[in-house]
């Protein structure tokens, strides 16, 4: 370390109960660069830059900021110390315009006009372009993002953490963010930038810093390094690549034509949407979260019924049916939320598995349930997906996300259906665990089943899908063939960057 | 400044002990209290708990214990299904009343016939009584988003003006002097609801509770259908992921415990209260409520909780009789029970700390 760091940590240390989540960690900021934190779920990021803010006292440890001794007590006190933070999850009010958010946020907030006066000023010099009158509600994710950022910068931070801001974005917003934390980096603001996103911290990050298992495996600089090899020192071991030979396109399976629906809570009504899958086969979906994803998976999986003729299955309407009878036909989902909605939390595994697999795995007898035979499901389940987990008679919500992702995904699986909808199937799951769910979505269309993926991750799309369609404010785009498509293709059918590259041509 | 902290992982037998440390800090309570207006708290406490069961006159109140405890256990354990789900029935006491009217009806219209047909025929009339007083909510619920709570609640002071109203009006006993209130049922023996085992205190009724102890643990803990109310209890979108439709689920449970209290009303009516008077509701069906959450929603709970308050009230009377403690006595115990109950459940999900958030 060198007297020209901004902010150090050494030695921090934070026990939770039965997990170490940040072990004797020690690394430095410079300011100016932008600096990442890599991690799979699970390694301490979060921990690590929650002390940073205040959030978190460490156990042991100590860090300085600009020379100084830097430990907070609250989130308040680390800002007065000039740091920011800008989280994944965003606390906006939608029913107040964007100044009156803002002005929440602040310590000391300035009078409205005031206010209004900065608020204009910091977007301007920044590119991020807000009106300051608009309510939160009608505002896109990219644009809440923006106004989570001007309330940090409106604080003059010396160090702004970042924790994962472009898995909201669409590939062309990401760009138009990492414009603006150049041009802060270039004032000699330093950023911590939290992520799994290996391509995107090669092109953007000066260094990372690469935790696992709570412990710092090494600093180094991306650029220097394959994507591969950094996910390699992420997880401890090669990744597995995924293996998509062995398909064949056969008949179409499954079919959706003119699938239009009313909006769930907070979300967009579908729109017309139509598309087909044929056995062996996978249709990716891709899209900004809130487009639609949540109704589209509740449409197939029968949560809510459609107009006659709108979702067919091998030729039949499956339209009017619901959830069980579409299973019984081989019709099988496994929704985004695993807790409360894929898998009940307070459940053990053994009863979660009766929540979806109770017809085609014949667990119930004349209404009884057979609890052995659920029990050996569930057992197969966790055995043949790798769960860790002491047993099928744990709650479901005391599993990790990854290990219930991989339960969930698994339990729909193992239950071979004629066709198979997924969203977000690797959401917040370790890069190995991630590798293994896709692996085990290619196998099943290798054995004849059609799937559907729907994703916001576009390099999960890219690596699985055969074909790609994008939906977009509740309207699917025609699906077209992956191969050979780019990122940059793909970032033009999820609708543009919603107005934001106008905005820093101007400025 | 006090604050409650949830408890990361509370320990399974806190859920166990809540009941039991209710029961004991209710007797803490009820004690001080008697103290406080001037009488002797251990004889008090000894009268309430102890007297029935071993006292110089529990050959008398021994089979009063089931005569109380059955139609207690029986609302209950149709409650507790409900509750287990998330849908609130809290007008168990009204569906009571109109089960009794609609059993008794079937036999006011076959007196003075004989034949075996005549009580399965009440005890149906009486279940379809409940069960339709009960479908009033669900249908609300289903159709308009109404509160089942303040609905079914609601329901028992309409239930009750029809008792008035039945014993005053179409079912007043025409050999009755005048006096409001129906024939005697227990004096017109295919309508009776006698004691079946003479001392035991054991009728219908109380057969009825113990067949509602075992089927609704089949249900619960065996039936696919019990799993789903489980599950739309615990996680509503992951039950109707399963294929569970909610406005099904609503009239299912509403129903089901509207049954079991309108069967509880004609037993009682037919039984020990004999007849349909202006004040045909004793309380059962709120009491009821208390016994669900005491027996911890669970059909064996229940069994125990419904002896235990069957008790408070049996002791309570005998409490009035042998020390002149006043009749709200069994209320203010009933009372207290409930809410030690509910801050002791509190208590194992939250933790109390003072001073200031860290």
């Amino acid at each position: 370390m060198t007297a020209s760091d901004l902010f150090q940590a050494q030695g921090l240390t934070k026990t939770y109960p039965g997990v170490r989540a940040n072990d004797d960690v020690s690394f430095s900021v410079r300011p100016g660069e932008i600096h990442a934190l890599l991690g799979e779920n699970g390694a301490g990021k979060s921990t690590l830059v929650k002390m940073i803010y205040g959030l978190v006292r460490p156990d042991a440890g100590r860090m300085t900021l600009d020379g100084r001794p830097h430990a907070p007590a609250d989130p308040r006190a680390a800002r007065g110390a000039g740091v920011g933070m800008v989280f994944q999850h965003f606390s906006l009010f939608d029913a107040l315009s964007v100044a009156e958010n803002i002005a929440l946020g602040m310590d000391a907030p300035p009078p409205r006009a005031e206010l209004s006066r900065r608020i204009a000023d910091v977007s301007a010099a920044y590119g991020l372009p807000l009106n300051p009158s608009r309510r939160v509600a009608s505002l896109s994710a990219g644009e809440r993002q923006r106004v989570e950022i001007v309330r940090c910068l409106l604080g003059r931070p010396r160090l702004l953490i970042m924790d994962e801001p472009t898995s909201v974005l669409t590939p062309q917003e990401a760009e138009i963010l990492f414009a603006t934390l150049r041009q802060l980096a270039a004032q000699g603001v330093a950023i911590l930038y939290i992520s799994h996103k290996l391509e995107e911290i090669r092109t953007h990050c000066d260094r990372a810093t690469i935790l696992r298992h709570g412990r710092v495996v090494g600093t180094v600089t991306p650029r220097d390094h394959s994507a591969r090899e950094l996910a390699a020192m992420m997880v401890g071991a090669e990744m597995r690549v995924v293996d998509r030979s062995g398909r064949q396109a056969g008949e179409v399976v499954l079919e959706v034509a003119g699938l239009t629906s009313a909006a769930g809570l907070d979300g967009t009504p579908l729109r017309e949407v139509g598309f087909a899958v044929r056995a062996g086969e996978i249709l990716g979906i891709g899209g900004v979260a809130g487009n639609g994803q949540e109704e589209l998976i509740a449409a197939l999986s029968g949560e809510t019924t459609g107009r006659p003729g709108t979702v067919r299955l091998g030729g039949a309407d499956v339209s009017a049916l619901g959830p069980e009878a579409r299973r019984r036909a081989g019709l099988l989902a496994a929704p985004e939320d695993r807790l409360g909605h894929a898998a009940v939390p307070e459940m053990s595994l053994t009863e979660n598995a009766i929540l979806t697999a109770a017809t085609r795995q014949q667990l119930v007898r004349g209404g009884l349930i057979d609890h052995a035979a659920a029990r050996r499901f569930a057992e197969r389940v966790i055995a043949e997906f790798d769960v860790r987990t002491p047993g099928p008679g744990t709650a479901a919500g005391a599993l990790s996300g990854g290990n219930l992702q991989k339960y969930v995904i698994g339990r729909e699986i193992l239950q071979e259906p004629r066709a198979l909808v997924v969203n977000q199937p690797t959401w917040g799951v370790d890069a190995s665990a991630a590798a293994a769910i896709r692996q085990a979505l290619l196998d099943l269309a290798a054995r004849g089943a059609a799937v559907v993926v729907i994703s916001q991750d576009l390099d999960e799309l890219l690596e699985l899908s055969d074909r790609f369609a994008a939906l977009n404010e509740g309207r699917l785009s025609a699906p077209v063939p992956t191969e050979g498509l780019t990122v940059e293709q793909i970032g033009l059918m999820l609708g543009g960057a919603h107005g934001m590259e106008v905005a820093h041509v101007a400025a | 400044m006090l604050r409650l902290e949830p408890r990361t992982a509370a320990p399974w037998w806190l859920g166990l002990a809540a009941p039991v440390l209710a029961v004991l800090a209710t007797m803490l309570a009820g004690g001080l209290l008697f103290a406080l207006m001037g009488f002797d708290p251990v004889a008090a406490i000894r009268t309430i708990f102890w007297d029935p069961l071993f006292g110089p006159a529990a050959g008398y109140s021994r089979p009063q214990l089931l005569v109380k405890a059955g139609p207690l256990v029986l609302i209950a354990c149709g409650l507790a299904v409900g509750f287990r789900a998330g849908i609130w029935n809290i007008g168990a006491e009204g569906q009571y009343i109109v089960g009794g009217i609609c059993g008794a009806a079937v036999a006011l219209a076959a007196y003075p016939a004989e034949g075996a047909w005549i009580f399965p025929a009440m005890v149906l009339a009486g279940a379809a009584g409940g069960w339709a007083w009960g479908m009033i909510p669900a249908v609300l619920r289903n159709r308009f988003g109404a509160s089942e709570i303040l609905v079914s609640l609601m329901l028992v002071y309409v239930a009750q003006k029809l008792a008035a109203w039945a014993a005053f009006g179409p079912m007043r006993n025409p050999e009755g002097f005048g006096m409001p209130g129906s024939r005697n049922l227990q004096q017109y023996p295919p309508a009776a609801n006698p004691e079946l085992i003479a001392g035991t205190g054991i009728h219908w009724g109380v057969v009825a509770a113990g067949v509602a102890v075992l089927a609704t643990w089949l249900l619960m803990s065996r039936h696919i259908r019990g799993f789903h109310i489980r599950a739309a209890g615990m996680a509503p979108r992951a039950a109707r992921f399963a294929g569970v439709r909610p406005e099904a689920l609503v009239a299912f449970c509403l129903g089901l415990s509207g049954a079991l209290a309108g069967m509880a009303g004609l037993f009682e009516a037919a039984g020990p209260g004999g007849q349909i008077t202006d004040s045909f509701g004793s309380g059962y069906g709120f009491t009821a409520i208390i016994v669900a959450f005491l027996g911890r929603l669970h059909p064996l709970g229940i069994l125990l909780a419904g002896l235990l308050l069957a008790l408070t009230y049996i002791g309570g009377e005998l409490a009035q009789l042998m020390l002149s403690l006043p009749a709200a006595t069994v209320q203010v115990f009933q009372g207290m029970l409930l809410f030690f109950l509910l801050a002791f459940d509190t208590l194992t999900r939250f933790r109390i700390r003072w001073g200031k958030a860290a």
